[in-house]
């Protein structure tokens, strides 16, 4: 094995470890931040596949922004963050079927897909390319990335401010 | 000049020639590596360490005090009396705190901190890495902070922690935004996000010049991250007594310690890198007009602690969402246009300065007038008041 | 795998050692002398009253939900900004509108009260 695949299964393990713990834990708040470590763990992974920043806006975005939102999200329900809640509930079965099917489903698909691999690694330029990509060839998911934003921004106001 | 200036780079030359008179090419490359990684760690920390003597000696001045006198001549030897304080001092881990959790955020605290200084550009070709994301690397590596303090807070099971912790979050959280868009304006101008590279597009004019505006949100924003006052909210000593690392001691507190003074350096390197034009500037050696510059940013920001007072939580978030968000996004769009329609140079430049100034001072006057009208309505408010309790005009 | 990168992970590995070793140090050299009042919650010489772990307002989630949809734009923007000097005055419109929306978020979240503290 090669140094590269070793480092991949060693994250790899390690972000799988470190997910199941998320699901298992029974503390709700030690599961939001051993997502936290899942996502750079997730982060690293991108560094191995030569995408680094993929994996600063990675951190940025999931551990930065998203995991607080969780955090937030938990401590302002009520008694959530009580440390001796029960983490399960009568549906838990169906939803490992429905994950489990999932997962499935997303193996057959990248198995099946021929992924067009770039054969040497990408130019020292390739953040300025994702740049104008944006503005030329992706203009129109990139204008809609802007109103999906909005949505989720006026939506999110109108619910918190209802409670 | 020429042989102080690459001083470093020629030790590290011939150190790795030493090395490599009789060790195989890819242990030389580890040895240099891991040695330059533990230079730059433990420099930084000794650096760090005389950053907290300087703030204490400057406030002490500043408030017409004399400062530590008593380890060495003039207290020099006070930062290391202080850390073998910390190192021989007991920890205590309150009995109601999540054990796990309370051990876990001083150590994730620190780890963003020192990788931090890994992009910095020290001086000419003396940077650990010179990553072409350098500058998302900064603010991602950033953001990790904000997760422990939460963690910090949750963990000791105290109310005050708990408190601080939210505060400073909510604080963090909010200055992150005009910090980014700031350093948009950079990167936008430079072309690049490399720190390398920001640095060496401000060889004729350093960009404090070209957009003063984003220099001064990110100088704010900068005094926000790193919890300086007039936004040490969570410091507020006569409220909730230190913010989110109260029940921490000994090591622990100062991983935290270190942590913060880290920052303070890794934000006025980043000032002095992306707006002074980092280690450029004639006759000096880079490393040392390097130093030169941070030592005066971090002088400023002592300067502002020791002047003026605390905002409310209230003023603080306003300030952040009401203003610098809208002057910083402004501001983006305002240097995107002149840098479009103008050829870069001294025409450029001069209009880009007078424009922002023009900003800065538009933005001013409408803070004033708002303040002004508040104030106005807060008075006639109580005089209202006053009407209504005495039945007539009383003064 | 760009060299770069193992610098950096190399550098990470170290970043993670620097705690566990200032704290093992530490855990050599301090004394040990547990008590019941020492490990008790800090407060003002008394008894904590109530529980710590409650529930928070709803404004520190509305701040954080503002600043999440502001990140993800900053992470749009940054390859815009690095490729501006080879776009045309397009691009600046484009990026114009991208922001503008938001901005009317901002405003939305601004006229709605969700950024006034209370």
């Amino acid at each position: 094995m090669s140094l590269p695949q070793i480092l991949f299964l060693v994250v790899g393990v390690i972000t799988l470890g470190a997910a199941v713990a998320v699901v298992t834990s029974r503390n709700v708040l030690h599961s939001a931040f051993l997502l936290a470590l899942t996502f750079f763990g997730v982060a690293v992974l991108y560094v191995l596949l030569d995408t680094p920043y993929l994996a600063a806006a990675q951190v940025l975005v999931y551990i930065g922004a998203i995991s607080v939102l969780i955090i937030f999200a938990i401590m302002l329900s009520r008694k959530v963050a009580a440390p001796d809640l029960v983490q399960r509930n009568s549906q838990w079965l169906l939803s490992l079927i429905v994950a489990v099917l999932l997962f499935g489903v997303l193996a057959y698909l990248t198995l099946q897909t021929a992924w067009p691999a770039a054969k040497q690694a990408l130019g020292v330029d390739a953040i300025g390319g994702l740049g104008e990509a944006f503005v030329g060839t992706y203009a129109l998911p990139f204008e809609v990335v802007s109103v999906v934003l909005l949505v989720a921004l006026v939506g999110a106001i109108i619910i918190a401010r209802e409670r | 000049m020429q042989v102080l200036d690459d001083l470093w780079i020629r030790i590290a030359v011939w150190f790795r020639g030493l090395l490599e008179s009789f060790l195989p090419p890819w242990a030389v490359q580890l040895t240099m590596d891991v040695l330059g990684i533990l230079l730059l760690i433990v420099l930084g920390i000794v650096v760090v360490l005389a950053f907290t003597y300087m703030e204490r000696k400057v406030i002490a001045r500043v408030g017409d005090r004399i400062g530590p006198n008593r380890a060495g001549p003039f207290g020099i030897f006070q930062a290391i009396a202080d850390a073998i304080k910390m190192l021989t001092k007991e920890d205590v881990t309150p009995t109601n705190a999540d054990r796990w959790l309370f051990l876990a955020a001083p150590i994730v605290v620190i780890i963003p901190a020192v990788l931090l200084y890994a992009v910095l550009p020290l001086g000419r070709g003396m940077v650990g890495v010179d990553l072409n994301i350098a500058v998302v690397f900064v603010v991602a590596m950033g953001g990790i902070p904000i997760l422990t303090m939460l963690m910090a807070g949750w963990a000791s099971n105290n109310k005050y922690a708990l408190l601080g912790a939210f505060r400073t979050v909510a604080q963090l959280i909010s200055y992150e935004v005009p910090m980014v868009v700031a350093l948009l304006t950079v990167v936008l101008l430079a072309g690049t996000m490399s720190t390398v590279g920001i640095v060496e597009a401000q060889a004729s004019f350093p960009f404090a010049l070209v957009t003063p505006v984003a220099f001064v949100v990110y100088m704010l924003a900068g005094l926000a991250e790193l919890n300086r006052t007039p936004f040490d909210l969570l410091e507020a000593d006569s409220e909730i007594v230190a913010g989110y690392f109260i029940e921490y001691s000994g090591m622990k507190f100062a991983m935290f310690f270190l942590a913060e003074y880290i920052n303070l350096f890794m934000v006025a390197g980043m000032i002095t890198t992306l707006f002074l034009a980092g280690w450029q500037w004639p006759i000096l050696p880079s490393w040392l007009w390097f130093l030169i510059k941070v030592v005066l940013v971090i002088f400023l920001m002592m300067w502002i602690r020791a002047t003026f007072p605390r905002f409310r939580i209230d003023q603080m978030l306003g300030f952040a969402w009401k203003a610098l968000v809208p002057l910083s996004l402004i501001n983006l769009f305002l240097v995107a246009l002149v840098a479009k329609v103008l050829e870069p140079g001294w025409v450029r430049t001069g209009v880009l300065f007078v424009s922002n100034l023009a900003l800065l001072a538009g933005a001013i006057a409408i803070m004033a007038q708002v303040a002004r009208k508040r104030e106005e309505r807060a008075r006639a408010a109580g005089e209202a008041a006053i009407k209504r309790y005495y039945g007539s005009e009383v003064r | 795998m760009q060299d770069n990168y193992g610098f950096l992970g190399l550098y990470l590995l170290i970043a993670i050692a620097f705690p566990f070793v200032a704290l093992g140090v530490a855990y050599l050299l301090r004394p040990k002398r547990p008590a019941p009042v020492k490990s008790s919650t800090y407060e003002c010489g008394l008894e904590t009253i109530g529980e710590t772990w409650v529930q928070f307002k709803a404004q520190y989630y509305l701040y954080a939900l503002v600043f999440v949809v502001f990140d993800v734009e900053t992470v749009f923007l940054y390859p815009w900004a690095v490729a501006y000097n080879r776009l045309g005055l397009f691009a600046l419109v484009e990026a114009l509108i991208f922001v503008g929306i938001l901005v009317a978020g901002l405003a939305y979240a601004w006229r709605k009260g969700a950024l006034r503290w209370m």
